[in-house]
């Protein structure tokens, strides 16, 4: 239990409105976007400074208070769920400045609350651009973006959020200030901590402020989108593009299965006897090079057996293509009360294979599953539509889920493309590393917070 | 109390399959306007929709700690507009405050107002037509273009609100009925004033009077209405709500019409939309009745538009004027376009866009009373974008909305006019 005297000193320390201790706020903190139990946290506090953050990971060790770290509470994989008893959530949307736009060396210097699409936006307006596009970026955290590695659409061409990651300095469990990278693009003075933070889902630091680096954005961009009859034909088209040194900017495959789902949600006309579609965008700094990779990729679609394919003459029609993309998600949220997203990643070689995989999971465990995702990145979201009440099915849900990650792996792939490892994946860790890897990190985790304050439970467990 | 506390628990599981379609993404932070004040996970739909769920499975042990979250919600729909998996947020709240609020028990003001003088509308206008007599003494002009009062003593129900007087003669006294037959148009339909038109904006309501007679569209306005329930259903009283929807029933069920319209996004959006929703415990005859009354019902903005076909637009010049969303006539009935279209058809009047045109003004009805500082903070953004698009005139389609950008604008001593759409338009008969 949290004592009263330490209750008045967080209270002094924030101010009265930022430490929630009631028993209804306290519950609004005990979930995110998985589909998991909770662990109610004692007490909820939201610093609006370095100095208040600083001095709350102090006073949460000195009182050996679990701290889980929480931006807005999008990820899929249970990385802001609190696991431990009498621990704390600590709240990082009091701390949303953006800091500072450098438009003559592209980087800026954030706080770890700032809300994805706001920064893109302020940074878009400076003619600069940050590409990391997650589906929840309308309300998803810097932050929280650094700490699960979110990735995004234009994940192909552009990278991950660790692509753009310069510098990161955050609190120790201890209260202290530990500075990372920095504001240039050489910078290799010391062990590279930026980017050890980077997906470490909160458990070896708490952020403080961020530096990330910044582009100039594409000026001109085409969409098309290509018909398959075959699905590995469709996959197939995404290895030929890129062997054809063309990287688009967005590569997505939608199945059979998704398509019908978003046409019945949104009639837009999608082709509902297509095994499979891809959406293809290829942009750059040229018009008439774009036109040219574009050309060259409907060449190669058609090539490569696309029944046909519709190439968008101006935005309009580049919207209206997005749109069944847009609407895969809700298509399939809409069709049963619980949604499963995983998020499968394979080498992109191997995506027929994955994608022939779900289906026969879905048949042996009589469950419906939609797949959509990157498929230029091989990063899959077969999604269980199903509904968590129903005991027996969910049971066949997760055994579902066992089986699709044993795929993937077999297949050369990884656990998490974009969603992080949470409590949701950490018993499959060992399968996709080794024991020793997980040791090894253990160890760290250990030698940076002895007492496993800082969201324990989380990648390694424990 | 545990065995109350268990029987809440069972009555909130009734929405069980509503809430467990909620997956919990937080799409809903992006335009809650509740959470973009507080940033409080408890604010805004996912949070409290949670917090149900915890109630109905008996995890949580306050009810009242849920009551309070859960009252503290303007309505507007933002959410759920908004919502990845379609979860109609509204339906919840609105039920889940019968639930609770009705086990909780409404306050004594609350019973009051609603059991004592709102099911009650000769009494209730009787109380409003004094009260319109004595008002004078105890308020005092505010802002002369916007035509709002402030207290002149320190009254901590009005407190710093700059306020719309009480009309000195309601619509009801200036224009008690109406039933006449169509003329050209052909079309004959009902007029719900609601009662903020009635009391506080009768000039509104004579000018759709004026339109639809200009139009030559037959009416029929009968004596005896009642409100639309509104503010008894979003606190929580479901008898005072039936009540109120059973006596209109029976006034406009005495006549033949064919659209039921209104000129308040509110009214239209729970005569609509709330009337059959919460008919689910009425006769299969009872339920058939409002149905087929609130299928007729009718934004008169959208009738002017997409019935009449009256919208014929011009390039304006002179006066810039603004529009305001409200949010029970954008995200509840996909009226946007509608209005807009009317005031481009006045040659003295151009029209701008302000920014965020559809983001909640804050009013919420009661949720004004309850928390207004929150509410003041949510209409000043509607302020400040109000008066960054240059507009001298800001209409919208909502007597609430007009009343509280009323307060907003005059509080800052803005020179600003606040008028509902359907007077720009009526400028250009």
């Amino acid at each position: 239990m949290i004592s009263t005297s330490l209750l008045t000193e967080f209270k002094n320390l924030l101010g009265k409105d930022n430490v929630l201790d009631s028993e209804s706020d306290r519950h609004a903190y005990s979930y995110d976007a998985a589909v998991l139990d909770a662990v109610i946290p004692e007490l909820v506090l939201r610093p609006t400074n370095s100095e208040q953050l600083g001095k709350t990971v102090a006073l949460c060790n000195e009182n050996n208070l679990p701290m889980t770290v929480r931006g807005a509470g999008t990820n899929l994989s249970g990385g802001t769920i609190p696991t431990k008893e009498h621990g704390v959530v600590i709240l990082t949307n009091g701390l949303n400045k953006i800091l500072e736009i450098n438009e003559q060396d592209l980087y800026a210097v954030v706080q770890p609350g700032v809300v994805t699409a706001k920064f893109a936006a302020e940074v878009a307006k400076r003619g600069l651009f940050y590409p990391p596009d997650p589906g929840s970026q309308a309300v998803s955290t810097l932050g929280g973006n650094v700490s699960e590695n979110a990735g995004g659409l234009r994940g192909l061409k552009y990278g991950v959020t660790k692509d753009y990651v310069m510098g990161v300095n955050f609190w120790n469990v201890e209260g202290e200030y530990i500075k990372s990278g920095g504001k240039t693009v050489k910078c290799v003075s010391g062990f590279n901590l930026s980017q050890l933070m980077v997906a470490s889902e909160g458990t070896l630091g708490v952020f403080d402020e961020i530096i990330l680096k910044l582009v100039p954005p594409p000026v001109a961009s085409k969409a098309m989108l290509a018909e398959f009859n075959d699905i590995n034909k469709a996959s197939e088209t995404v290895a030929a593009i890129i062997a054809n040194k063309i990287v688009p900017c967005t590569l997505e495959l939608l199945d059979n299965a998704t398509i019908n789902y978003v046409e019945d949600y949104t009639k837009a006309g999608l082709p509902t006897d297509a095994a499979a579609i891809l959406l293809i965008e290829v942009d750059g700094g040229h018009m008439a090079l774009v036109e040219d990779d574009a050309e060259k990729v409907l060449e190669i679609c058609k090539k490569n057996g696309a029944r046909r394919v519709q190439m968008a003459k101006d935005a309009a029609e580049k919207n209206k293509l997005w749109e069944a993309r847009r609407n895969a998600l809700p298509a399939l949220a809409r069709a049963r009360p619980t949604t499963v997203l995983e998020d499968a990643t394979v080498p992109r070689s191997q995506v027929p294979a994955m994608i022939k995989a779900i289906n026969d999971v879905a048949a042996k465990y009589k469950l419906q599953i939609g797949t959509f995702g990157h498929a230029g990145d091989g990063n899959l979201h077969p999604t269980i539509l199903t509904d968590k009440r129903d005991k027996e099915e969910f049971h066949r849900v997760e055994q579902a889920v066992d089986e699709i990650f044993d795929v993937a792996l077999k297949l050369g792939g990884t656990l998490s493309g974009e969603h992080g490892i949470g409590t949701a994946k950490s018993k499959w860790l060992e399968k996709e590393t080794t024991k020793a890897t997980i040791i090894y990190s253990r160890k760290l985790k250990k030698a940076v917070d002895p007492n496993y304050l800082l969201n324990p439970g989380k990648i390694i467990g424990g | 109390m545990t065995q109350d506390v268990h029987q809440l628990a069972k009555m909130l599981q009734e929405l069980d399959d509503q809430m467990v379609t909620c997956m919990k993404c937080g799409m809903c932070q992006a335009v809650c306007p509740i959470f973009a004040e507080t940033m409080s996970e408890g604010d805004v739909a996912r949070g409290k929709i949670a917090l149900l769920e915890n109630l109905s499975h008996e995890m949580i042990k306050d009810p009242q700690g849920v009551q309070d979250k859960l009252n503290k919600c303007l309505l507007c729909g933002s959410c759920a507009a908004n919502c990845p998996s379609g979860v109609k947020v509204l339906d919840i709240f609105l039920k889940a405050r019968v639930i609770v609020n009705t086990y909780m028990g409404l306050s004594a003001t609350k019973k009051a107002i609603f059991q004592g003088l709102l099911t009650k509308p000769a009494l209730f206008n009787s109380v409003l037509d004094v009260a319109s007599k004595f008002q004078g003494a105890f308020t005092k002009e505010a802002n002369e273009i916007i035509g709002s009062s402030c207290s002149r003593l320190n009254m901590p129900v009005i407190g710093e609100r700059h306020f719309m007087p009480l009309a000195k003669k309601s619509l009801r006294k200036l224009e008690p009925a109406r039933n006449t037959l169509p003329g050209k148009s052909g079309y004959r339909v009902a007029f719900f004033p609601g009662c903020v038109i009635d009391k506080i904006y009768p000039h509104v309501g004579q000018t759709v009077l004026k339109v639809l007679t200009h139009h030559e569209v037959g009416i029929y306005m009968p004596a005896g209405q009642a409100c639309c329930g509104i503010p008894a259903l979003a606190s929580g009283d479901k008898d005072s709500f039936d009540k109120l929807v059973k006596r209109n029933l029976e006034i406009f069920e005495k006549e033949n019409f064919d659209y039921l319209l209104t000129a308040c996004a509110t009214c239209t959006a729970t005569m609509h939309e709330l009337w059959p929703l919460m008919s689910g415990d009425k006769t299969q005859s009872m339920r058939d009745r409002i149905a087929a009354l609130s299928a007729k019902v009718m934004d008169i903005n959208q009738f002017l538009v997409d019935v009449l076909k009256v919208a014929h637009p011009v390039e304006g010049h002179g006066t810039k004027v603004t529009y305001h969303d409200p949010c029970h006539l954008k995200k509840s009935l996909k009226v946007s376009e509608q209005p807009r279209a009317l005031l481009k058809t006045n040659p003295n009047v151009e029209f701008v866009e302000m920014a965020e045109p559809d983001r909640c003004c804050g009013s919420g009805g009661s949720f004004n009373l309850q928390h207004y500082e929150l509410s003041k903070e949510i209409g000043t953004r509607k302020r400040d974008n109000i008066v960054a698009s240059g507009a001298s005139v800001v209409t919208t389609g909502c007597p609430a909305c007009m009343m509280q950008i009323s307060d907003m604008l005059s509080q800052h001593q803005d020179r600003i006019a606040v008028k509902h759409v359907i007077e720009v338009y009526a400028e250009t008969l």
